[in-house]
């Protein structure tokens, strides 16, 4: 294929289009409610109506109220049918022939639907994640094509000066990955996108996966393109069956197009994607530990330095990037760097994606501009808590993250704003939790969570973070006193200090970071001293990292 | 070859470019504590006991995989490390069943000898008391999980000194174990060469021979490096 095919292609498929579309979720969180009855249903009302030449029905990604799915959209008129079943597939499908329609429709000045910016999910719930023409379409492969006609330099420069800081969590600058890569010396290099998203409640990148697995292909043969790479490697967690089916769909597609193999699009440009299916180790997400999983090995976390960027898969130097940060890519080539460097803050540029669940009105996925205040996100978009009841907290970056309290609301959410209160970006898992919700037990929580996946490898994480866990428990069983709350303490500052990993480093996250805010909860659980009087010496390791 | 200079303790050492700081620090008579570093074989970083200092860097570094730097400055023994190094060794005494009356390494144990240099007089997290296996399977040695505190350093000798790579981890987290070949009991692990040098790189009493009773069972894990070394420079009148 080269640029003409692809604009021929992008025409041909624009003009298809008939007069009146039906779009019906298939993703992963509507199919749990039914959506793909809904869709079977939506297109043999078609058939038996004689409609077919006048109404497409579409299944697309995911439109993100995942609490109000299956999700069913028509464009003349416009609407929104929240919760549709199989029996009302008639009527939507008669609208067309202008009948009068009775079901429920959402609001279009919903503030889950105004109030965002998509930039990563523009696509999500229009095209066809399982049509390559749908995505091209919508502009799809323009980045690439783009890309192909600049030098690598240029693009690892475009990349740096928009500010895109990696996704999966820390935050770490893209363009300076990009440029690490870049530079060291030509030959065998690596791309790895990392799907392995393994925090509870956090589904923002199976969403991208499924609904624009395109996009995640044109980021990574971009990436691959700027740091001199033509092998890629997409690590998705076999927990995401959709995920990969679209993802081996897609590059099948691609690699057929020529969007992918050798000589794409014209240019001198190899590169080719394999899939590897992680077998579900939270683990898994650390670079280091990932690759070792490609490669084969247990998946355990080796020391850094030397980094992947250096020394990654088969010891070859190695670009591995969160499926977030690489689906931004195609957007940023199209529409430049700057576009993207005036939408967020002065340090987190452009938009991140949130999944917000737990004690949530409208419970879905979000992507808004960082510097958006987490109010806005939770009260605003995501409608607050249901049933009268008060927001006590919200859990922000999984089990590596921590509980910010409901008065700091109004922080913006940026890298450093939310690590200056405890708590990090994460990936984007957003969790609410409402007066009910006992935090020494959510810590509980996500702590028996990381001793469950730590793989074992060094003491303070494997050993560690038992113990935490038995503390917790005594405290929560009302077994404990303020000795063992000091030990609690000091037992956080080694795992988190001593640490191999990012796991184990930051593990102890949700503990500090509840204890920090909801100290009181963990007082009033404990008992009187057994010799009062009697004072032991207090935790002797000061708050502050060493 | 380059040579460079830095400060440990407030000591100016020298190293070699590329040494690592635990090397350094050791030829220069530093002690720094380690259990899962053994001459001869690759580090793992993963008993955390050489964990040090180094201005300017905000974490703490594992001596044993950092690499000296021209003008370096390295403490490795504050009193917060001291305070981790001794927590470590009480976690891994809770994990563990380690006995020490009984044990056939007693005196000759790298826990047991780095627990009393950190005055461990007491532990004070719960004991887990786990309920562990014996191996006697194998004819002539045997395999204690009772003991086994996961340093590795029995898999990576058997994988890089004697290529055969029997021993490696399954499992996960307080789960992680040892298993010869693909689990099966040690004695019928085709791939094992009963060389036995696992069980001289054993700092415990995890790994012993049959017929040692307590505290007879010494190791030479200075032969291990020496191998290395004879191997590398063909040199084998030692």
């Amino acid at each position: 294929m080269n640029i003409a095919d692809l604009h021929t292609i992008r025409e041909a498929e624009r003009n298809r289009c008939k007069p009146f579309t039906i779009r019906c979720c298939t993703s992963s969180g509507c199919r749990a409610s039914g959506a793909l009855e809904v869709f079977a249903e939506l297109q043999k009302q078609v058939q038996e109506s004689g409609l077919t030449d006048r109404v497409d029905v579409v299944g697309v990604g995911c439109p993100g109220l995942c609490s109000e799915g299956p999700l069913v959209e028509s464009t003349h008129p416009a609407a929104i049918y929240p919760r549709v079943k199989s029996e009302q597939a008639r009527e939507i499908v008669r609208i067309s022939l202008n009948e009068p329609c009775q079901l429920e429709q959402l609001d279009p000045g919903h503030p889950f639907l105004t109030g965002q910016l998509k930039i990563v999910r523009a696509r999500a719930g229009i095209i066809d994640p399982e049509r390559l023409e749908s995505y091209i379409a919508a502009d799809g492969y323009v980045g690439l094509q783009q890309a192909l006609q600049q030098s690598p330099e240029t693009i690892v420069e475009t990349i740096t000066v928009s500010g895109l800081r990696g996704r999966g969590g820390a935050g770490y600058p893209t363009g300076l990955k990009w440029a690490t890569v870049a530079k060291m010396p030509r030959g065998q290099k690596y791309v790895i996108c990392n799907g392995d998203e393994g925090d509870p409640g956090a589904f923002m990148d199976r969403a991208v996966m499924e609904d624009a697995a395109h996009q995640v292909l044109e980021g990574m043969a971009i990436a691959a393109y700027a740091v001199g790479a033509n092998q890629g490697v997409i690590y998705v967690r076999a927990e995401y069956p959709l995920a990969i089916e679209r993802l081996q769909l897609a590059i099948t597609q691609a690699t057929r197009a020529g969007l992918l193999g050798t000589g794409i699009l014209g240019s001198g440009f190899n590169f080719t994607i394999e899939i590897r299916i992680g077998a579900g180790a939270f683990v898994c997400g650390e670079e280091t530990a990932l690759i070792a999983s490609v490669e084969g090995l247990r998946g355990m976390p080796r020391p850094r330095p030397p980094y992947p960027a250096e020394r990654g898969l088969w010891d070859c130097p190695t670009l591995i990037n969160n499926v977030e940060t690489l689906a931004t890519i195609p957007a940023i080539l199209r529409n430049g760097a700057e576009w993207f460097a005036a939408i967020g803050t002065e340090k987190s540029k452009g938009t991140k994606i949130f999944s917000i669940a737990g004690k949530i009105q409208n419970s879905g996925l979000v992507e808004v501009p960082m510097g958006t205040t987490l109010r806005q996100v939770v009260e605003v978009l995501g409608g607050g808590v249901p049933g009268g009841k008060a927001l006590k907290a919200v859990q922000t970056g999984g089990p590596s993250g921590g509980c910010i309290p409901a008065e700091l609301l109004d922080t913006p959410i940026d890298y450093e704003s939310l690590s200056a209160i405890g708590s990090i970006m994460g990936s984007g898992g957003m969790i609410v939790m409402d007066e009910s919700d006992q935090m020494p037990e959510i810590a509980r929580f996500f702590m028996e969570f990381c001793a469950d996946e730590s793989c074992g490898k060094c003491v303070p994480c494997r050993v560690g973070t038992v113990q935490l866990h038995r503390l917790l428990t005594r405290i929560i069983e009302r077994k404990a006193s303020q000795d063992d709350l000091d030990q609690l303490i000091q037992l956080c500052h080694l795992v988190r200090d001593t640490s191999l990993c990012g796991l184990g480093q930051s593990a102890p996250n949700p503990v500090l970071s509840t204890l920090r805010y909801f100290a009181s909860e963990y007082e009033a659980l404990l008992q009187p001293p057994e010799f009062p009087g009697h004072t032991r010496r207090k935790a002797p390791i000061p708050l502050t990292v060493i | 070859m380059s040579v460079v200079t830095l400060t440990i303790n407030d000591r100016q050492i020298t190293a070699r470019a590329g040494e690592t700081v635990l090397d350094a620090a050791r030829e220069t008579g530093i002690p720094i504590p380690t259990l899962c570093h053994l001459d001869g074989v690759t580090e793992a970083a993963a008993c955390r006991m050489c964990l040090v200092k180094i201005e300017g860097r905000g974490r703490l570094q594992a001596s044993c995989v950092t690499s000296a730097l021209e003008g370096m400055v390295v403490h490795t023994e504050t009193e917060a490390i001291r305070e981790y190094r001794r927590m470590i060794l009480e976690l891994l005494f809770a994990e563990g069943n380690h006995v020490c009356s009984v044990c056939v390494a007693n005196e000759h144990c790298e826990l047991q000898s780095l627990a009393a240099d950190h005055g461990m007089d007491h532990v004070r997290y719960e004991y887990m008391n786990p309920k562990r296996p014996v191996d006697v399977t194998h004819e002539r040695f045997a395999l204690d999980h009772n003991r086994c505190i996961l340093c590795s350093r029995c898999i990576r000798t058997c994988d890089e000194i004697e290529g055969a790579h029997t021993w490696d981890f399954a499992g996960r987290g307080s789960h992680a174990r040892i298993i010869a070949d693909m689990g099966q009991p040690w004695g019928e692990a085709e791939s094992c060469t009963s060389c036995g040098k696992c069980v001289q790189s054993c700092p415990t009493g995890a790994l012993f021979r049959k017929g040692s009773t307590v505290a007879e069972m010494t190791k030479d894990r200075e032969r291990l490096a020496e191998l290395m070394v004879a191997r590398k420079e063909k040199k084998w009148s030692v």
